[in-house]
């Protein structure tokens, strides 16, 4: 096989161009949708624009991605060209962390610097005369300004539900490993197997997930406008909960990948690289599990 | 090993040229095709942005409002400094990165090339989406190019929503173009090329790209955090919530601080291979160039605060910051002195590229002195937001990145094009932005010591005389790139033929093929001994 020793360099493609598109159409649509709402001006053409450009982005994935596999299958993609894919998927989840680094961050600043400062202690404890009332606790039940800001009656008990999606994301960590070395072995049944666990463990920790935000609204008041810990609690859980999705709708993808047929025991770097993703978007629960919910 | 370029996604042996029309762009994925169109919009922001400078410069020539009003004056300054930042300096580097890496270490394209032309298109769509906001009711992002917190969310124009949307367009094209670069260095260079004989345009855009993974999704995160108070509720940047506006600072800088390396790095890469070059001697202290660069990166990401000394930060964080800040001027210090060193006792010749080159060592320097007064905290609390930090960050940005850019670009227009650019021409443009350029950007210095805020459409009439000099260097400096644009067709439209290795000190693997380059190049990788 001539072609297996040959870096592959792809003919034109048109996906580029249309993702290109479907991204900006989408952007534009949300922020049109967005600014509408605002403004309360009805009949907004925004969610419509938006759902054009989520239609435009979906086509584009499976065109691109469809094309990226047969090409795989065809066997035109050389150890080196696996090599590029290791580092382009690395690096990428590196960026990932990276995006998470900068809530952490922003929580991190807030319990130790910011907030103790708001209620008088430290360096720049003089911003307390701005609310000379407020007191700086941890969870904070207790807004600067609880009119703009109304702060929740309570908050999640990490040894409850999240405790219970702990075990889950972890537990799936070890089903997706215990995949991988089934497909290593070429035990296909067992790979099913575990996979199909992998997926129902992802989809009951974002239904337990679902549930926990509902409680958080309805019954203790925890909601993205009730302060700063409203704000980081919903973007750290939020954009992880967002991942997940992501990370199980890869998950499905590999499942009916393998259904058909594909990776083989010495060649299944996309089986590989989802499961990087989902080891990933485990370890950061488990920082999300540790400084938002225990401490 | 060898590559395959699959012209009709069949994987046929043999090549073709590029295809015909106008779609050969939209759909290309060439490096050097990709490399071109970064160039080419590179060089519109550039005239785009530098349009919006003229306005300032207008604005600014006498004392009192004559030409705009300051509403619209301040949109003129966001959007100046926005694409001046992301749509020409980063492009540009994007654009000689892809158009060089691959001939510099040997390989046949970009390690992903879909994917690379996916990130440049991004690019126009991005661009397209914060431009037209200048048209949109309540005017376009008007908060500085800073976008700080609450100026950027309670009090913005509607427009804000889209400029945080175009911000995560571009982001999300600089992590896409900093993978790639990436993914090629380390896994497409030529056998024999070894890290350390890899020429320091590469080792410093591998460095760079290194930076532009780890920040680029800060700022994704700052602006998601804007978006979130703006529409959501949320009071990341609202004291009132337990929030605060420094933190968006904090977030910003830690995006901010990195970024100016990014901008800047690509840059001292060129030019360590232009000065030897033109020097006829190799590069002095190759080793210590890659060592330096690797930890003007590190201070990188310890240094964000001294943006925001006057802020109110603990003392102990004041002057860790300075300190720290301070530090940086050692490992550039070893870059100028290799520099310098190179040249010492060559056999110097000073043709264009050479200039812009030795242009940037000097006047970059300059730039680098006035940021290590600006590092010293408590001098900083005088300097803070006046036109002295107007004049350090246009000295490190005009004659370093926009210098670097230029002398990249004369240095290989004979291999983009096969021709050579017209020499006396090249030296007109030199002379004419380095008169231009020091005449705008050096009064800058005695009017911010002297008081001047920046940013005010309007200014004390004891400014007056200075701003004018300035406004007139900057008009000398604006026309003088539109006569470049002419330089730039003229050399592709025809000139002396080049032979593959026109500069007859320069050394790489990208002199070793024919001028202009073949549309596909080693796709049998050379041997490098």
């Amino acid at each position: 096989m001539a072609s297996h020793d040959h870096y592959y360099v792809p003919a034109q493609s048109k996906w580029p161009i249309i993702a290109t598109l479907g991204l900006l159409i989408t952007v534009y649509g949300l922020g049109t949708w967005f600014n509408d709402l605002k403004a309360g001006r009805p009949d907004s053409h925004g969610p419509l624009i938006f759902f054009v450009g989520g239609l435009c982005v979906a086509y584009m994935m499976f065109g691109w991605f469809g094309a990226v596999v047969r090409e795989s299958r065809a066997g035109l993609y050389s150890p080196q060209l696996d090599r590029s894919f290791r580092w382009g998927m690395g690096w990428f989840i590196f960026s990932e962390v990276m995006f998470f680094v900068a809530f952490f961050g922003t929580l991190f600043y807030v319990r130790i610097l910011a907030g103790p400062w708001l209620g008088g202690e430290g360096h720049k404890g003089v911003s307390h005369m701005l609310w000379p009332s407020f007191e700086f606790a941890w969870p904070l039940l207790n807004t600067p300004d609880p009119k703009l800001f109304p702060a929740a009656r309570d908050v999640i008990d990490p040894w409850h539900l999240p405790l219970i999606n702990t075990i889950l994301l972890v537990s799936s960590s070890v089903t997706i490993t215990l995949a991988h070395h089934a497909l290593r072995k070429d035990h296909r049944s067992a790979l099913k197997g575990w996979l199909g666990v992998t997926i129902l463990l992802g989809i009951a920790f974002l239904t337990l997930q679902a549930y926990e935000y509902h409680e958080a609204y309805t019954e203790l008041g925890l909601t993205l406008g009730s302060g700063i810990y409203g704000a980081t609690f919903f973007m750290l859980t939020g954009f992880h909960g967002a991942h997940v999705t992501m990370g199980t709708l890869i998950l499905i993808v590999m499942f009916a990948r393998i259904l058909r047929g594909h990776f083989s025991p010495d060649k299944h770097f996309g089986f590989e690289a989802a499961s990087w993703y989902w080891h990933f978007v485990d370890v950061v629960w488990v920082g999300l599990f540790i400084f938002v919910y225990v401490l | 090993m060898s590559a395959v370029i699959d012209e009709h996604g069949h994987g046929h042996e043999h090549v073709h040229g590029p295809a015909k029309g106008l779609m050969r762009w939209v759909l290309t994925t060439n490096h050097k095709d990709i490399g071109t169109m970064y160039l080419w919009f590179s060089f519109t922001m550039f005239l785009l942005g530098g349009s919006f400078a003229m306005v300032i410069r207008a604005e600014l020539f006498q004392p009192g409002l004559q030409i705009v009003e300051p509403a619209f004056f301040n949109q003129m300054t966001t959007m100046h400094g926005l694409i001046m930042v992301f749509g020409a300096v980063m492009p540009a580097f994007v654009g000689l990165a892809n158009w060089m890496i691959p001939l510099m270490i040997g390989a046949p394209d970009m390690a992903l090339p879909r994917m690379n032309n996916f990130s440049f298109w991004l690019l126009p769509a991005a661009f397209l989406l914060l431009v037209s906001t200048l048209f949109s009711p309540g005017g376009g992002p008007n908060f500085g190019w800073t976008f700080y917190a609450p100026l950027s969310t309670t009090y913005a124009p509607e427009s804000v929503t889209f400029f945080i949307f175009a911000i995560h367009l571009m982001g999300i094209s600089s992590i896409m173009g900093a993978i790639n670069v990436i993914a090629t260095i380390l896994n497409l260079r030529a056998p024999g090329m070894t890290l350390m004989k890899m020429p320091l345009f590469v080792w410093t855009w591998l460095i760079t790209a290194f930076l532009l993974i780890a920040v680029m999704p800060v700022l994704a995160g700052v602006v998601t955090m804007m978006l979130m108070d703006i529409h959501f509720g949320t009071s990341f940047f609202s004291a009132a919530g337990g929030g605060d506006p420094v933190l968006f600072q904090h977030v910003f800088w830690f995006f901010g601080h990195p970024e100016v390396y990014i901008m800047i790095l690509p840059a001292f890469g060129a030019v360590s291979s232009i000065i030897p070059a033109f020097s006829r001697k190799p590069l002095f202290g190759y080793t210590s160039m890659v060592y330096a660069t690797g930890a003007i990166a590190f201070l990188s990401f310890i240094v964000w605060a001294h943006h925001m000394f006057v802020v109110g930060v603990p003392v102990v964080g004041e002057l860790f910051f300075m300190y720290a800040t301070m530090l940086i001027a050692v490992p550039t210090g070893v870059k100028v002195f290799n520099w310098v060193s190179t040249m010492w006792q060559g056999a110097l010749t000073f043709e264009t590229p050479m200039l812009f080159a030795v242009a940037f060592v000097i006047l970059f320097t300059i730039g680098g002195f006035s940021g290590l007064m600006l590092a010293i905290a408590p001098a900083d609390f005088q300097y803070h937001d006046t036109y002295f930090v107007v004049a350090h960050f246009h000295y490190v940005l005009v004659p370093g990145a926009i210098f670097g850019i230029f002398a990249s670009a004369y240095y290989w227009l004979p291999k983009w094009t096969g021709h050579m650019y017209d020499e006396t021409l090249g030296k007109l443009h030199f002379w004419l932005s380095f008169i231009g350029m020091n005449m705008a950007f050096f009064p800058m210095h005695f009017v911010g010591l002297a008081g001047m805020p920046r940013r005010v459409p309007d200014y004390n009439l004891q400014f007056a005389d200075f701003n004018m000099v300035s406004s007139i260097g900057a008009f000398t400096f604006g026309a003088t790139q539109i006569f470049f644009l002419f330089i730039v067709i003229k050399c592709i439209r025809g000139g002396e033929p080049a032979p593959a290795k026109p500069w007859d000190g320069a050394e790489g693997l990208e002199w070793s093929v024919p001028s202009p380059a073949p549309y596909h190049t080693f796709q049998t990788p050379p041997e490098v001994k």
